[in-house]
């Protein structure tokens, strides 16, 4: 387990992984292409799926980089870790592809006063700016070079700046949709538990500094 | 296809049952030999064979087609639909809408505010007038919309088989709903039967189509079978499917969405590109299958989604943003 953890290729096969969900997605686009009848798309309004498809999967990269604390924690393998980076910039860049549908192909006029008015007048757009713009200094930060000149202690903290992304991304969904909740309420779940076991484990710790000053540092860091 | 005399149609009769009989071995023989029955109702689309060929249909009149539109391709309008008893997403109800049987005794209660409450089956509403062809424009809240080759005639043909009392100035309809085949209020969030109304002269009004088909066959499932209503100025959640009830009413009755969130989903909700939904504008809309992601389709909304010559009158002297 722990040298398929260490090997450089199993980086690989995440980074190929984490393109499949692209992949597919170009891959209708190329289907919906080289046929004349825009029905052979998977629905009859491509823009909609595809601003959902991208949507789905930020949040989804979002959760799956919020897992790698408590999986390298209860799992005892802090090479876990390798992978949060890659997984942060994923959540990132599906985000933007996310974004860039929006801006452009959104059915709305495109001009900047109409983008402005949604983004300021439509709280769940509101929001989700909020959920992205706060992954973009995490985005820009996340070279080793950037933790070595901010130092670590400040660099963990700045990049807790994730948990305000992951809260908003979900509030974001919970407001788009129209009536049913149960995917929102979902993810909103997955959340709550990749958050909590955070909170818990900041309890614990703190509990057990304050009754011995002398004990060692937290074994755990929460990040 | 079975076509057949108008006379001897009898809406029990549209779905033929050798047809049934037929996917079902087919379906059968597919997961008997690939293990998915899945397979088999992918390869043959259950939907086109639910319906039956409308006869005698009528391709003029006032009506036919006001804005010389070209129809959608039928397989947008019927692979992609909101019929939230079936499932919230627009893929779904046309995935599990054709497993549900419209009940072969169906029936429309005429109630409320009349002398003489009515019951009539399907067969006995088919028949107040000749079907007409009517091609309209349908624009959805969420901003995206299609073109209809819808099948029937005026809703106030069917309204005037009653005697509305004095006290009469709305009327309310319901939607049959069979819980065990469809989706519960909790999982798609808004109560059901799903509820709408309509005011007396807007229901009356000759454009109101109570359509009972499309594309020259009956309805399908997923579009509302067999009978529902299409007003073209209005978003199309006013346009209620599978009517099961209709009552008239002396109070503004209450609709749907109107009871899930008020301020976003009006009573009136007619199309309108100056009043903003509160979480989109409604200046632009998609028209759906306009080639490769849809560009090129982008539109402007035009108000009473272009219809109002017929209809602004209805509303002169009201404040359409306060009655949205």
């Amino acid at each position: 387990m722990n040298r398929f953890l260490s090997s450089p290729w199993t980086k690989v096969v995440v980074f190929v992984l984490s393109l499949v969900p692209l992949g597919v997605l170009l891959w209708l686009c190329w289907q919906a292409y080289q046929s004349a009848d825009p029905t052979e798309f998977v629905t009859a309004n491509p823009i909609e799926y595809i601003t959902h498809y991208t949507g789905d999967w930020t949040i989804r990269f979002i959760c799956f980089t919020l897992c790698i604390t408590p999986l390298r924690m209860l799992l005892n393998r802090p090479q876990i870790t390798r992978f949060r980076r890659m997984l942060g910039l994923f959540a990132f860049f599906y985000g933007c592809v996310h974004f860039a549908v929006w801006l452009f192909l959104d059915p709305r006029q495109n001009t900047i006063p109409a983008i402005w008015e949604d983004i300021v007048k439509r709280r769940y757009i509101t929001i989700g700016m909020l959920a992205l713009l706060a992954m973009l200094p995490l985005a820009i930060t996340s070279t080793a070079g950037w933790v070595r000149r901010l130092g670590f202690k400040r660099w963990k903290r700045l990049h807790k700046l994730v948990y305000l992304t992951a809260i908003a991304a979900v509030i974001h969904y919970w407001w788009l949709v129209k009536s049913d909740i149960r995917l929102p309420l979902m993810y909103a779940a997955i959340v709550a538990v990749l958050l909590g076991y955070r909170i818990i484990v900041w309890m614990r710790d703190r509990k057990r500094k304050l009754s011995d000053p002398r004990a060692p540092q937290p074994t755990a860091s929460t990040s | 296809m079975l076509i057949r005399k108008p006379a001897d149609l009898r809406y029990s009769d549209v779905t033929p049952k050798e047809v049934y009989l037929n996917r079902r071995r087919f379906i059968g023989a597919g997961a008997a030999t690939l293990g998915a029955a899945t397979l088999g109702s992918l390869a043959l689309p259950s939907a086109a064979l639910a319906t039956a060929t409308v006869n005698g249909l009528v391709k003029t009149g006032p009506y036919h087609n006001l804005g010389d539109e070209k129809p959608s391709s039928k397989a947008t309008v019927t692979g992609y639909n909101n019929f939230y008893e079936f499932g919230t997403g627009k893929e779904d109800p046309a995935v599990n809408a054709p497993k549900w049987k419209v009940p072969a005794e169906w029936t429309i209660h005429i109630e409320g505010e009349v002398m003489q409450p009515k019951t009539l089956s399907l067969d006995q509403v088919m028949k107040l007038a000749p079907p007409e062809e009517r091609i309209y424009r349908h624009r959805c809240v969420e901003r995206w919309s299609i073109v209809v080759p819808w099948i029937g005639f005026s809703l106030s043909t069917l309204l005037k088989q009653v005697q509305p009392t004095g006290k009469a100035k709305y009327v309310a309809f319901e939607t049959y709903y069979d819980p065990k085949a469809m989706l519960s209020p909790r999982e798609a969030g808004i109560p059901f039967p799903y509820v709408e109304g309509l005011r007396l002269d807007e229901a009356m009004h000759p454009l109101t189509l109570l359509s009972f088909g499309m594309y020259g066959e009956t309805m399908p499932n997923q579009n509302g079978a067999p009978i529902r209503l299409v007003i073209p100025w209005k978003y199309g959640y006013k346009s209620i499917k599978s009517i099961a009830r209709i009552r008239f009413v002396e109070k503004e009755p209450p609709t749907d969405w109107g009871l899930y969130s008020s301020h976003e989903y009006g009573f009136y909700s007619n199309v309108n590109p100056e009043v903003d939904h509160p979480r989109w504008s409604q200046k632009e809309e998609q028209r759906l299958g306009g080639g490769f992601l849809g560009q090129g389709t982008r539109m402007p909304t035009v108000k009473f989604n272009g219809y109002g010559a017929q209809v602004a009158s209805l509303y002169s002297g009201m404040d359409l943003a306060k009655f949205h």
